[in-house]
């Protein structure tokens, strides 16, 4: 126990203790062990490997005897002097800050309405049809997608029997964004409301019952109680997802990629994709991957700080 | 979750009869509440609904509410499609291994990490939750897998995925706010080893938490995509995913029916694509209800420290 290491007052007891206490916690490690094997392998392993964004890097060769790259920084310079460099980042900024703006007050607002439902039954209902199409694959989404507004799907019809133009969703670049970000207001809306719906749930009664006393009605009660309560849960959940601006998935926007929509929709992880291993660009594309990366961290890391000055609250 | 239960309006509590005001507002809000629940469920609904109705009618493009013209060859002809029968033992077999695999390694790594006396618990911990803000991304993920010798084996899409940071954390706040310290103590000072403790002990305490983890490594796994098209080289070794998107994005599909005629081919493909969804949609949707309290104590107990 950290008690034994404390007790002695000899600081180099404290050194000795220490090493004990590591002799003594060793099946502890052994616990550790497999989950550090993977930390390892699989997260640190492949961090060492991004040093071949600055080499020429040959498969053959193996990251340590390829040449560097000369100059060093020779595949970033080489990325940004393409057009592909800003419409990549500006598609990546917007489709992020799109769906931050159109789809992050849903949840909110979904959760201040489910609180007001009266019987606990039909609350508990509604929360859990809610939360089923998170669990949907973007493959399975992206295919409901694709079926629903092809040209002869169901979404069309309605629009051809209203007297409208047949369109090509899924294909035509002005309606990727939309698709993009009301699908996953569609699929996470209800996920994302399970922690407002839990610190409402710990908002005391007796609020309520002083408002009532009060005479205040339902609206005003949701305005003047529940919303301000919420409310630090709203701007710290506010502050990750900012945080979170740049790792936007790749997986949907990818499968969403058809005919005409590629102007909108390649965003610099699709981009890294297909320059690493569909055409074996290794360290052009790793280059690109540790640009979003480095400046996904700063971002992070921000958010992060100014999440612990608002809410006392860090990830880290 | 122990909270959400005693949760009560508190216009039930107190037994207020509702204003005329508060009325409406309940009647707006039901009417939201209700459309809502068809926003969500009607898109669902309607794809097994075309998965058995006649794709003549499906692509009249009506809207289906039940069945009719019932019309079930696709799921006869989806029974013989080799791809997908493969894509599913496939994805049973990869999601069996990683369950394995992911609960060996988070439970016990959450464990020892959950314990304050373990030395060095801190920069430990701190080691993995960098990871999860700044990674190596693919190329050298592929370069990796490629070097490790697993590349085109179900290893390079369970070993990767044998630890998620995230539930790491969960999983390490539920120990450290669910085993009592009094327990360990009173065990360490009868000679419990930290393995005896662990197996005897935190284990048969933490059912609830093995669940959750499980749930969502196999939901992990169930839905993994991308690992696969980058990891996976050879057609029969695919998971259910990338078979979906090949068929139904791709266009891949072909009737094999033979001697049929065309037009019923054309429907046969026409109907295949719902026909498909759903099937490898199915198994969550069915195994959801009974687990889905399971995935929502699991983001409370991410909250708690995420």
């Amino acid at each position: 126990m950290a008690k034994n290491a404390k007790a002695s007052a000899d600081p180099n007891a404290n050194d000795r203790s220490l090493i004990q206490r590591i002799l003594r916690s060793w099946q502890l490690y052994v616990l550790l062990v497999p989950a550090l094997v993977w930390l390892i392998l699989f997260a640190y392993y492949p961090m060492y490997g991004l040093i071949i964004a600055f080499k020429d890097f040959k498969i053959r060769a193996g990251i340590l005897a390829s040449p560097w790259a000369d100059p060093l920084f020779k595949h970033f310079t080489n990325f940004f002097s393409t057009s592909i460099a800003s419409t990549t980042i500006i598609n990546t900024i917007l489709l992020s800050v799109y769906q931050l703006l159109f789809s992050f007050w849903v949840p909110v607002v979904f959760a201040l309405l489910l609180n007001q439902i009266r019987s606990n039954g039909a609350r508990k209902a509604i929360q859990t049809i809610s939360y089923a199409p998170y669990f949907l694959s973007n493959v399975v989404l992206v295919c409901i997608i694709s079926v629903l507004f092809s040209s002869t799907g169901v979404v069309n019809s309605i629009l051809a029997s209203m007297g409208m133009k047949i369109q090509n969703f899924t294909s035509e670049a002005q309606y990727f964004r939309p698709l993009y970000i009301g699908s996953s207001i569609w699929q996470s809306m209800g996920f994302n409301a399970i922690i407002y719906i839990a610190a409402l749930s710990s908002i005391s009664p007796e609020l309520y019952e002083a408002a009532l006393i009060d005479g205040a009605n339902k609206f005003q009660r949701v305005w003047y109680i529940d919303l301000p309560l919420i409310m630090p849960t709203v701007i710290l959940m506010f502050i990750l997802a900012v945080g979170n601006i740049m790792t936007i998935g790749y997986e949907k926007a990818w499968l969403m990629q058809a005919g005409g929509n590629t102007s909108v929709s390649e965003i610099i992880s699709t981009y890294v994709y297909k320059t690493g291993l569909q055409s074996a660009q290794y360290s052009f594309a790793t280059a690109v991957g540790l640009f979003n990366s480095v400046v996904n961290f700063i971002i992070l890391v921000i958010a992060n700080l100014i999440a612990k000055k608002t809410a006392d609250i860090s990830i880290f | 979750m122990a909270k959400e239960k005693t949760n009560k309006t508190p216009a039930a509590i107190l037994n207020v009869t509702p204003t005329k005001g508060d009325k409406v507002f309940d009647v707006i809000n039901i009417i939201i509440m209700v459309l809502l629940c068809i926003i969500i469920v009607y898109p669902l609904y309607y794809v097994v609904l075309a998965s058995i109705t006649d794709p003549r009618v499906v692509n009249t493009g009506k809207m289906l509410f039940w069945p009719e013209a019932p019309y079930f060859k696709g799921y006869q002809e989806a029974l013989t499609y080799p791809q997908l029968i493969s894509g599913y033992k496939n994805t049973i077999w990869y999601t069996f291994l990683n369950a394995i695999v992911a609960l060996a390694c988070t439970i016990p790594g959450a464990y020892a990490l959950s314990r304050r006396d373990l030395p060095g618990r801190r920069p430990i911990m701190f080691l993995f939750t960098f990871t999860m803000f700044f990674n190596g991304g693919i190329i050298p993920m592929f370069l990796t897998i490629k070097s490790l010798g697993i590349y085109n084996t179900p290893w390079a899409l369970v070993l990767p995925a044998a630890v998620s940071v995230y539930n790491l954390i969960v999983c390490r706040s539920f120990f450290e706010s669910s085993l009592p310290q009094d327990l360990l103590e009173a065990a360490q000072i009868d000679g419990c080893t930290d393995f005896r403790f662990f197996f005897q002990f935190a284990i048969p305490l933490s059912k609830t938490i093995i669940a959750v983890m499980l749930l969502y490594y196999a939901t992990a796994m169930w839905n993994t995509f991308f690992n696969a098209l980058m990891f996976l080289q050879d057609d029969d070794r695919m998971p259910l995913q990338v078979v979906l998107r090949n068929l139904v994005l791709s266009n891949q599909l072909s009737a094999s029916a033979s001697g049929a005629e065309a037009a019923e081919k054309q429907k046969l493909v026409d109907q295949l694509k719902y026909v498909i969804i759903t099937v490898s949609a199915v198994p969550l949707m069915i195994v959801y209800p009974f687990v889905q309290k399971y995935f929502a104590s699991g983001v409370m107990l991410g909250a708690v420290k995420g």
